[in-house]
């Protein structure tokens, strides 16, 4: 049967059913099933959300001051963009403005933590749908030391010696018989495109990227006492800053300092030399695998994030750019109010959830979730068994958010789509510079290849806003402001008895916006909707495809038993299914019932 | 099992030299706690052994166990993955996926009978027939348990595992249930904070594989070595709070000057972990540090203990609330009152627990 779906997708089931679940390498748990055709290309794709631990209704009743620490648990890879995002929100409903050290110090963290997550999604949840480390075994290590330095001249590590030992080390790995988390790899399929020596550098690479990464993380130790899952406050951020009195070692001193500069340099020396370098190189020899674009060429958005100046969220004070593009328009960059009713709207006719009535899209501050979980009449297997999904009906643990109707891309891509098309002068200046350097055209970036790039791309941004605002910081300082926290409205009788509040971010997987309504010094309801919630939606009322569901669309499979080329596309959105599939009331509870004007 | 190499083999044929290899043990040793005298002992044990299969599965949860496991600086988690262990399943960092990962498992199971170890993040649901929580089509319960029934032993990673943790916070929607109320024939070890701190994660492993036997663990399941001890005990802010001498106000002075946060919240005196002695990230910090009070994230059912910001008891009646000058005139007397307001706290929290306890079974 084939269906055309509203946002331009021929579903065609006709074919053969491919079923992966557990998809691995990702956040939480997650199912995909795709139908192919005689020629092995996808011409159906469903994604499903596995989970479900319902963290909103947890949250009501509690104490507003709390809230960070809560959702913060929503998600221990991009650990604390919830967090932030929570403060955001309380912050917002209270009228709370923060102190501009606040300001820096919470983007230095943020900007660390995008950093931190999008190295090792690069390298240990994504590469191995590019690289092959059992074919790195076949490498000469003087070639390696060779392609090492054309691609990256600066990069210190880099002599045959070097290679040599990671090549004897994974060698004798492997041939220990215990092949670990290589175990069942599809190592000889034809979808791997490496020569070994870009296999072996690559190889080393994840080690490499597996060293420094707990060496990243160490801003937000030093700022939140720990990571994962640092410490944050509402009002500002829970450090206090004293560089010269007594009892100076009790806070941010100049040896602390010290340590975050150094961190930072390591971040931009890392990017610069060995990330970037090891995206083009790897997708110089994929340049030809131009599949996976799905929504990223006709529907993006992102909220924006990392404001200049403390307490301006105005898209001209941010330097992640906020807007929504529809129907393919780079020429339009609509602006985006999650206030606006009429804006996100998430539906659930195909999510284990009901509204009671099909067809509805409601607003998170008018959210309603009850729980619905049954398996559509064509499903096959049983309700405890699922073999195949129905997904004429519903079949995820995932809503789908809209925005003004339409199925949008969040995350990395979305966010420089969104920028390229508003003139952003660092993201055009790096995306242009990028397909120079890889001889593409515009239009290759709408891709799993771009999507990965993006990235990349924004790592290295990110690392010189890092330095940005540790020097804003440092500034601050000298001149004499260590204020780090405004505690004027700290104790609850000060707040209203009634208010309401909306936090953004962006999280390193795209858009992320928390809805709160505080009544009496309490939550009385919470709602979340993340970047995964949008890549990851089911079908919606009208039949429009999700992000995901979309880039897996019309992509050819080497060997449709081995879903390679599924997990490459899937794992390009950098999956997070904690995040998206938290949201849950009692039975039958209507969670909210606010109206916003 | 013949072709699988010894820990000793696979670092020698790495290039790695008897003497780095001694010096790793020794450190190994350090980690732990132990004096030199181990050291022989950790190198026989290093020399002999094959490297242990661990099937590590994921619940429930927010991933930040793993998250802290790649932290983990000695040894770094490279060396645990490459040298010491065998991940034969983790589906977080494994290659495969789908039917290929799910055979994987297996054909470790079969293999390994009864010889592997079984690293648990998160926890089953048991709501909603288990379907909270899918893994392969079916509900991870049925999952866990089939990983379980050949398992030597569990580890039950942080405070999913082993408590429920946040999804288990009242009222609990989808009835998150830790490890050790499901599976009940197999020794567990209880390894909580949200997420454990990356080297006690290592530690706990390390120790398995050099002593090979279960570390000597509490009452209640988890490792003595890491949490026998409150974070109040070793808390370098503790002068302070014998001085009687606290922030008031995020970002006072007192704030400024590193004085105890008991005030504001800390959960330090009630809460038992490594975090005030081994530190996080590689010694960089931890939360009383870096300004903020301990939230408690390793003790049971830390979400339910009242706002991070409230006061774990009112300490008032014993006097430390007094000013330096006060505490100075009579020292000892405070040492006395300190003690007791320990006893008091633990009481409570032994009440707490109790009737906690009592709620699970209802």
């Amino acid at each position: 049967m084939v269906v055309q779906t509203p946002n331009g997708f021929e579903l065609d089931t006709s074919g053969r059913r491919i079923v992966v679940d557990p998809v691995t390498r990702i956040e939480g748990h997650m199912r995909c099933e795709v139908n192919v055709d005689d020629a092995g290309v996808i011409r159906n794709a469903v994604s499903t959300g596995t989970m479900w631990r319902g963290l909103e209704v947890i949250l009501k009743g509690r104490d507003p001051r709390d809230a960070w620490a809560f959702t913060e648990r929503i998600c221990g890879v991009c650990t604390g963009t919830h967090a932030l995002t929570s403060v955001r929100a309380v912050e917002d409903a209270l009228g709370i403005t923060i102190p501009d050290n606040a300001n820096s110090i919470r983007n230095m963290m943020q900007l660390n933590l995008q950093i931190h997550d999008h190295i090792v999604h690069f390298y240990h949840l994504h590469a191995l749908d590019w690289v092959n480390p059992i074919n790195a075994l076949r490498a000469d290590p003087k070639a390696t030391s060779e392609l090492q330095q054309a691609v990256s001249p600066s990069h210190p590590m880099s002599s045959p010696g070097y290679f040599r030992d990671v090549q004897n080390r994974l060698k004798q790995f492997v041939e220990s018989g215990q092949l670990g988390l290589f175990k069942n790899g599809y190592w000889d399929n034809p979808a791997y495109l490496l020569p070994p020596e870009a296999d072996l550098m690559a190889t080393t690479h994840y080690l490499e990227a597996l060293d420094l990464q707990k060496e990243v993380v160490k801003v937000h130790t030093i700022f939140g006492g720990k990571n994962p899952h640092p410490n944050w406050l509402v009002g500002g951020v829970p450090c206090p800053i004293n560089v010269d009195g007594v009892g100076a070692v009790g806070a941010i001193n100049m040896e602390r300092l010290n340590l975050v500069s150094s961190i930072i340099d390591r971040c931009i020396e890392f990017n610069r030399n060995v990330y970037l370098p090891d995206v083009k190189a790897i997708g110089g020899f994929y340049r030809n695998w131009l599949h996976g674009g799905g929504l990223s060429s006709q529907a993006c958005l992102a909220y924006g994030d990392i404001p200049e100046n403390a307490n301006d969220f105005s898209p001209e004070n941010l330097h992640m750019p906020r807007g929504a593009i529809i129907d393919g328009d780079l020429s339009t960059v609509h602006d985006v109010d999650l206030r606006d009713p009429e804006q996100i709207q998430e539906f659930v006719d195909h999510s284990w959830y009901t509204y009671g009535a099909p067809g509805r899209g409601l607003h998170p501050w008018d959210g309603v979730t009850e729980p619905q979980y049954e398996l559509g009449p064509n499903a096959k297997g049983s309700r405890t068994n699922i073999e195949e999904i129905d997904e004429a009906a519903k079949y995820s643990w995932i809503k789908a958010p809209r925005w003004k109707g339409h199925a949008m891309e969040v995350g990395p891509l979305a966010r420089y789509v969104v920028g390229y098309a508003k003139g952003h002068e660092d993201i055009k200046h790096q995306l242009d510079g990028f397909l120079r350097d890889m001889d593409l055209p515009l239009d290759a970036v709408f891709s799993t290849l771009g999507r990965t790039a993006a990235r990349a791309l924004e790592s290295e941004y990110c690392g010189r806003l890092q330095k940005h605002f540790f020097d804003k910081l440092m500034t601050n300082i000298i001149n004499g402001d260590s204020s780090t926290a405004n505690i004027e409205k700290w104790d609850p009788s000060s707040w209203p008895d009634q208010t309401i509040g909306v936090g953004a971010s962006e999280a390193p997987r795209g858009a992320l916006g928390h809805w709160i309504r505080i009544k009496d010094g309490r939550i009385e309801n919470y709602q979340c909707v993340v970047p995964t919630t949008w890549n990851g939606s089911p079908r919606d009322s009208a039949g429009n495809i999700g992000a995901f569901e979309a880039a897996l669309m019309n992509t050819p499979m080497a060997r449709p038993d081995e879903p390679v080329e599924i997990l490459r596309t899937l794992h390009s959105f950098d999956p997070c299914l904690a995040c998206s599939t938290h949201v849950m009331s009692p039975e039958g509870e209507e969670l909210t019932q606010v109206k916003v004007r | 099992m013949s072709q699988i190499e010894t820990f000793y083999d696979v670092m020698r044929r790495q290039g790695i030299t008897r003497r780095s290899f001694m010096k790793y043990c020794a450190l190994t040793a350090a980690a732990l706690g132990l004096s030199p005298a181990f050291v022989p002992r950790i190198a026989h044990a290093m020399e002999t052994k094959p490297r242990t299969p661990v099937i590590w599965v994921h619940g429930l949860e927010c991933t930040c166990c793993s998250e802290s496991f790649i932290r983990s600086a000695h040894p770094l988690a490279k060396d645990v993955v490459l040298s010491m262990i065998s991940l034969d399943y983790d589906d977080t960092l494994m290659a495969a996926a789908g039917h290929a990962a799910e055979a994987a498992m297996r054909d470790t199971i079969e293999r390994y009978k009864g010889n592997y170890i079984l690293a648990v993040e998160g926890n089953p649901p048991l709501n909603e027939d288990g379907m909270f929580c899918i893994s392969g089509g079916k509900p991870f319960v049925e999952k866990l348990r089939y990983a379980a029934r050949d398992a030597k032993a569990i580890i039950s990673w942080g405070a999913c595992a082993s408590y429920g943790c946040v999804q288990a916070a009242k009222p609990n929607p989808t009835r998150a249930t830790p490890v050790h109320q499901v599976i009940t024939d197999k020794p567990i070890i209880k390894v909580p904070g949200c997420p454990p701190i990356a080297e006690v994660m290592t530690g706990v492993i390390t120790y398995m594989l050099t002593f090979d036997r279960l570390p000597t663990l509490d009452r209640q399941g988890r490792p003595a070595m890491f949490y026998s001890q409150r974070i109040h005990d070793k808390c370098y802010r503790r002068p302070h709070f014998d001085a009687g001498q606290f922030v008031e106000a995020w970002d006072d002075e007192n704030a400024r000057k590193g004085y105890c946060l008991y005030k504001m919240g800390c959960k330090g005196p009630t809460t038992y972990n490594a975090c005030s002695t081994v530190r996080w990230n590689d010694g960089v910090s931890f939360p009383i540090q870096s300004g903020h009070g301990c939230i408690g994230c390793s003790e049971d059912g830390f979400w339910d203990q009242g706002s991070f910001y409230d006061r774990v008891t009112d300490l008032t009646q014993f006097g430390v609330e007094a000013n330096a000058d006060k505490v100075g005139l009579a020292a000892a007397g405070v040492v006395g009152a300190g003690v007791a307001a320990h006893a008091a706290i633990s009481a409570l929290k032994a009440a707490q627990k109790k009737t906690q306890s009592s709620k699970e079974e209802a």
